[in-house]
């Protein structure tokens, strides 16, 4: 049973890392960013959700609001500052990394506003559902409603985003743009608006996975870091490049995850994610799904 | 005015000037060919055409519209399609989806029907690749794709780059046959940049040929294959 348990748990754990992955990886694949500041904005849309639950004392009223939250902060972002300071920063070595930079700044500006407004003290976004685990038996597995809706929630999303990509005129443009800028131009893509887009589904992913695991836990303006750190993980364990291989990582990462916790012990929480990430960049350095070639260039 | 007209065309990349006040016109329904060896600027110069790069100095206009400081995804709406250099087309995506992508800004999903069927009846070949992902395809194959897409965008003027790069003779002359019929048939104005400058030439109404980014001769195809001195100098036979 314990096998199973600890599965249950990794399955949980590793829908949220899916979730967060994908946004990264939304991002990178039409920005070549990796956006640090998406764990700052995943606390700001869940802290939006906690203002709708404390207005309405509704659990599932608040999400749609976090996740409308999520993809709006993160369409601003893109659009009034990434893109701007990337067409400043055409040239030369700062080209690379001045964006990346942005990102951590974006992040500790959030940071600090969501310090202001809301304190640095944890406070509790709850859900109705119960943290206890299902019983199986006489036995109670780790696994709670919480628990399955995590997995229900990013489930959902994920089957949204495969539809959207594979069978709507939009994906198609995101697909093309992220690809192939230049060439999506001179089809007639707006690219520049389409990667808005693009990083406001990101956006909505990094709500969901927030929105998703707080009631597991607690809120506090950097309660979502780790979470950054395991997404990330997560992305580049799945190529980077690949919405497939983001969810793949994410619960090949949480089911790890889990499995060291239980039969190594929790004194090496914090570095088994590094020495997954190891291990795969060793085995398979671009990642199970990542792409062969580079991307065209811009 | 009609057709193409450019004039004092200037551009640079930082202090290097790549294109040198260069004047030209294409008239509507006319295939120009821009012959030149490589660095002569023929690419920078489309380049510039489309939107891609600013150009630095000049004008050009397209029906008496200017086409600068303009981007290339509004230049597609007004007409002005640029094939960029190298098969342009995404390795990623089907056949199908690289030539839906061309009519996916446009409103009259119809003519986007008929438009994709003209393509497969010019390149039956891509029929039978549809559902093939682009990266399968041979070089040939990928030109005839690229070139499909920008007809799905009912071009008016078609802005082409080095169609027949590392491509086999024989599929060359399909590519410029294809070439040849689209403007007669669509009443299309081409604008064919190439190094082949023979198998351009032949098709072409007029000429223009350029070396490091100023303009050497232009005029009718006839005239500049008829000039002994063009020929050993450029058109390298």
């Amino acid at each position: 049973m314990l096998i199973l348990d600890t599965l249950f748990i990794g399955l949980s754990s590793g829908a949220i890392y899916s979730l967060m992955a994908l946004a990264l990886v939304l991002v990178w694949r039409s920005t070549r960013v990796v956006n640090f500041a998406q764990a700052g904005q995943a606390i700001l849309s869940t802290y939006l959700g906690y203002e709708v639950m404390s207005k309405t004392h509704n659990y599932w009223v608040s999400i749609p609001f976090a996740i409308i939250g999520g993809a709006l902060i993160a369409a601003f972002i893109d659009a009034a500052l990434m893109r701007p300071l990337e067409k400043r920063s055409r040239q030369g070595a700062v080209s690379q990394i001045a964006p990346v930079i942005a990102t951590l700044g974006i992040l500790g500006l959030i940071r600090s506003l969501t310090g202001m407004i809301w304190g640095n003290a944890y406070v509790q976004y709850t859900s109705p559902l119960s943290g206890k685990g299902y019983m199986i038996g006489h036995h109670t597995i780790p696994f709670s409603p919480q628990n399955l809706i995590i997995v229900i929630g990013a489930l959902i999303v994920m089957v949204i985003f495969a539809l959207i990509f594979k069978f709507t005129n939009l994906g198609l443009a995101l697909r093309a743009s992220s690809f192939q800028p230049e060439i999506s131009r001179l089809a007639g893509i707006r690219v520049d608006r389409i990667r808005t887009i693009g990083w406001a589904f990101a956006g909505a992913a990094g709500a969901v996975a927030g929105a998703l695991v707080t009631p597991t836990t607690y809120l506090s303006p950097n309660s979502l870091d780790l979470l950054l750190v395991s997404g990330f993980v997560a992305a580049v364990i799945g190529g980077l490049d690949s919405l497939i291989g983001a969810v793949l990582g994410g619960l090949l990462l949480g089911v790890g995850f889990a499995f060291i916790l239980q039969y190594v012990g929790t004194s090496v929480t914090f570095s088994a994610a590094f020495i997954i990430l190891m291990v795969v960049l060793f085995i398979r350095p671009r990642g199970i799904l990542g792409s062969r070639v580079g991307r065209g260039d811009a | 005015m009609n057709g193409l007209v450019v004039s004092d065309f200037s551009v640079s990349h930082g202090a290097i000037s790549a294109i040198n006040k260069v004047s030209f016109q294409v008239e509507k329904g006319q295939l120009a060919a821009i012959i030149g060896s490589n660095g002569a600027g023929k690419t920078t110069l489309l380049r510039a055409l489309s939107g891609l790069i600013p150009a630095s100095d000049g004008t050009a206009t397209w029906s008496g519209q200017s086409l600068l400081e303009r981007k290339p995804e509004d230049l597609v709406r007004d007409g002005i399609v640029h094939v960029s250099e190298g098969k342009s087309v995404i390795p990623e995506l089907n056949v199908k989806e690289n030539l839906a992508l061309g009519g996916i800004w446009r409103k009259d999903k119809k003519d986007v029907a008929a438009a994709t069927d003209e393509v497969f009846e010019l390149f039956p070949r891509l029929r039978e690749r549809i559902n093939q992902s682009a990266d399968t395809l041979s070089g040939g194959e990928r030109q005839m794709l690229a070139i499909g897409r920008a007809l799905i965008a009912r071009p008016k003027l078609l802005l082409l780059d080095e169609p027949s790069l590392g491509l086999a003779p024989l599929v060359i002359e399909q590519i410029f046959t294809a070439i040849n019929q689209l403007r007669l048939r669509l009443g299309l104005t081409v604008v064919l940049v190439e190094q082949n400058a023979m198998s351009a030439l032949k098709i072409a109404d007029i000429g223009i040929i350029l070396n490091v980014g100023h303009l050497v001769a232009s005029g009718t195809s006839q005239s500049l294959l008829n000039d002994s001195n063009l020929r050993s100098a450029y058109l390298g036979y």
